[in-house]
Formats: structure tokens, sequence, C-alpha cells
């Protein structure tokens, strides 16, 4: 599958300024620069909306008003009000993810959460945020959170096994489902345009049928936008759940 | 065979046998989806306040027939 095609190429990545420092690759890449793009977009919408405080609010300042009131309720929902104190943290993932799932959208943009790397490292800033304020907030009680209530002494050890081990599928699955949604939502849509490609290159009827893999192209892009603001509230709500594992640990 | 050729295939039959995961979790997501239905059709007006609840089971069932087709994709494109 080499040819122009290929549903791979759209990933590589490409070294728009070369930097090196002290035999380290620290190059500005595409995936950097959509990166910066992501912050300049979200940290612009928030500032220019909210610049001048109205009491009763335009347009641009109601929607950035419901986008805050959105992730406070889903934050207040699922850690309680001592939450609450985490959410600059959860807006901030929120909005990244979702501005950078969206940019991926447009035609010729690269995709910032198509690489396990980028969510791999929310995801472990997440989890590592909730182990270290687990202990250092409940101390060793923070253990408790393996231990559920009401179970029989005898088979203790195994559920506490069992809790541990699902413990540690968290920073993996929070990491490889955002990453796996989007790569594998633009490997299909890239599929799908090739085979518009390849049958349009077949003369007049192949064009007639190329019409087909288009529609299912079209289809396919807004259920992919679907996803992409699906995949950022995902992320979002169960860094809330996982923070109320740590504020109050034990079930 | 030699070796090339027999991990190609080996590649292509795993991937092959991949999707029957996705058909699971396919399962899963309508299962979800039917329960609400057949719940909201009982009690229209409590549908509404547990659709949030509705969108992150689907996302989280979903999740794991995506991590079936990475499987799928790594034994076809990433050589190993």
């Amino acid at each position: 599958m080499a040819d122009a095609t290929d549903p791979i190429h759209q990933f590589e990545i490409s070294e728009i300024v070369p930097i090196e420092i002290g035999g380290v690759n620290l190059s500005f890449t595409n995936s950097a620069l959509f990166m910066v793009a992501t912050v300049v977009v979200g940290s612009g919408f928030l500032i220019w909306a909210t610049m001048r405080r109205r009491l009763v609010p335009t347009r641009m300042q109601s929607s950035a008003e419901m986008l805050y009131e959105f992730v406070a309720n889903t934050l207040r929902d699922a850690a309680g009000s001592e939450g609450m104190k985490f959410f600059s943290l959860v807006f901030t993932l929120f909005l990244f993810i979702l501005l950078a799932n969206l940019f991926g959208m447009f035609p010729y943009f690269f995709t910032v959460t198509s690489h396990l790397i980028v969510t791999a490292a929310l995801s472990f800033l997440v989890i590592g945020i909730v182990v270290f304020y687990g202990f250092w907030r409940n101390g060793f009680g923070f253990l408790k959170l393996f231990v559920p209530s009401g179970v029989p002494v005898f088979i203790l050890p195994f559920v506490v096994f069992i809790e541990v081990l699902s413990f540690i599928s968290r920073p993996i699955s929070l990491s490889i489902r955002l990453f796996a949604n989007i790569l594998a939502g633009h490997i299909t849509l890239k599929v799908f345009a090739g085979f518009v490609i390849t049958l349009g290159g077949l003369g007049a009827a192949g064009i007639a049928g190329a019409i087909l893999p288009l529609i299912m192209t079209v289809a396919l892009t807004a259920l992919e936008v679907l996803v992409a603001v699906l995949q950022a509230y995902v992320f979002a709500i169960l860094t809330s759940l996982y923070l109320n594992d740590a504020i109050h640990p034990g079930h | 065979m030699e070796m090339e050729a027999a991990q190609a295939m080996g590649n292509a039959i795993g991937a092959g046998i991949a999707c029957i995961g996705m058909g699971a979790a396919g399962i899963g997501v309508g299962s979800i989806f039917g329960n609400y239905l057949s719940a909201a059709v009982r009690n229209p007006a409590a549908a509404d306040g547990q659709f949030g609840r509705l969108i992150f089971g689907f996302a989280v069932t979903e999740a794991l027939g995506i991590f079936s087709l990475l499987i799928a994709l790594l034994l076809l494109f990433a050589n190993g």
C-alpha cells in the first residue's frame, strides 16, 4: 500500500526548524506547530470572549461561559466541591484535546493527538497527579482504594490484586483510547478518499462510481468531528473520576 | 516458506482475527443503547438527565473495539 493513497503517510513528523542541542533533537516540528496553534487559538478565544465582562453577555462571551459551565458541572458532579480545585487542569485538558482533535479535521493540517506519545504524556500527567495527590492528602489511606468494602476475607487478596491491575491499566487505556480513536478515524478517511481517486482514474464509469466513496467520506468526516468532541469529553470526565478516587479513596 | 512471507501471512491472519474483537465491541455498544432506549420509552422524563452517562458508557465501550482495531493496524502496517 505504498503508493499515493497510502494512509500512513499523513502521520509523518517533519521538522520545520531543525534544532539540535548537545546531541538531542529539539527541532520545531509540524506537531509542535499545531500544538502552539491549539494553545494560541484556545487562549485567544477565551481572552477575547471575556475581555468586556458584560452582565448580559454577547454571543462570544456566552459561548465561553457555556464551555466553562459544561466542564465545571462535569467536574463537580464527578469529584464534588473539593474536586473543583482541579478545575484549571481539567478545563485545560478538555480545551487542548478538543482543539487538537478539531484542527486535525481540516485538510493538510497535522493531528497532534494521533501520536501515542502526545496522548500518553497527557494521560501519565493525569495519573501522576492522581497518585501524588492521593498519597499527599490521604497518606497510606490512599491504598484503601484497592480494598472494596463488603468483601469476604478469604478472597480479599485476589480482589486486591485485580483492583491494583485495573488501576495500572488506567493510564494505558486513557491514552490508547484517545490515540486509537483519532488514528483509526483518520486512516479510514484516507482509505475512502483513496478509493475516490482510484475509481476516478478508471474513465467515465469510474467517475460515476466514485460518487459512492465520496458520500461515504463526507459521512465519515461528520462522524470524525463527533468522535473528536466526544473523546475530549470522555478524557475530561475520566480525569474527573480518577481525581475523585484520589480525593475520596475507598468505595 | 521463508521468514518474510511467513511473517506477512501471520500478520494478515492475525489482523483478520482481531476483527472478531471489534464485532464483540459492537454487541456491547448496541447493548448500551438498547437498554437506554427501552428505559427511556418507559420513563421519558428521566431520559434526558442520563444522556451524559449514556455517551460516557458508549465511549468507554467503543474504546475496547478501537483497541482491537489498533492491534490489527499494528499487525498490518508496523512490521510487528
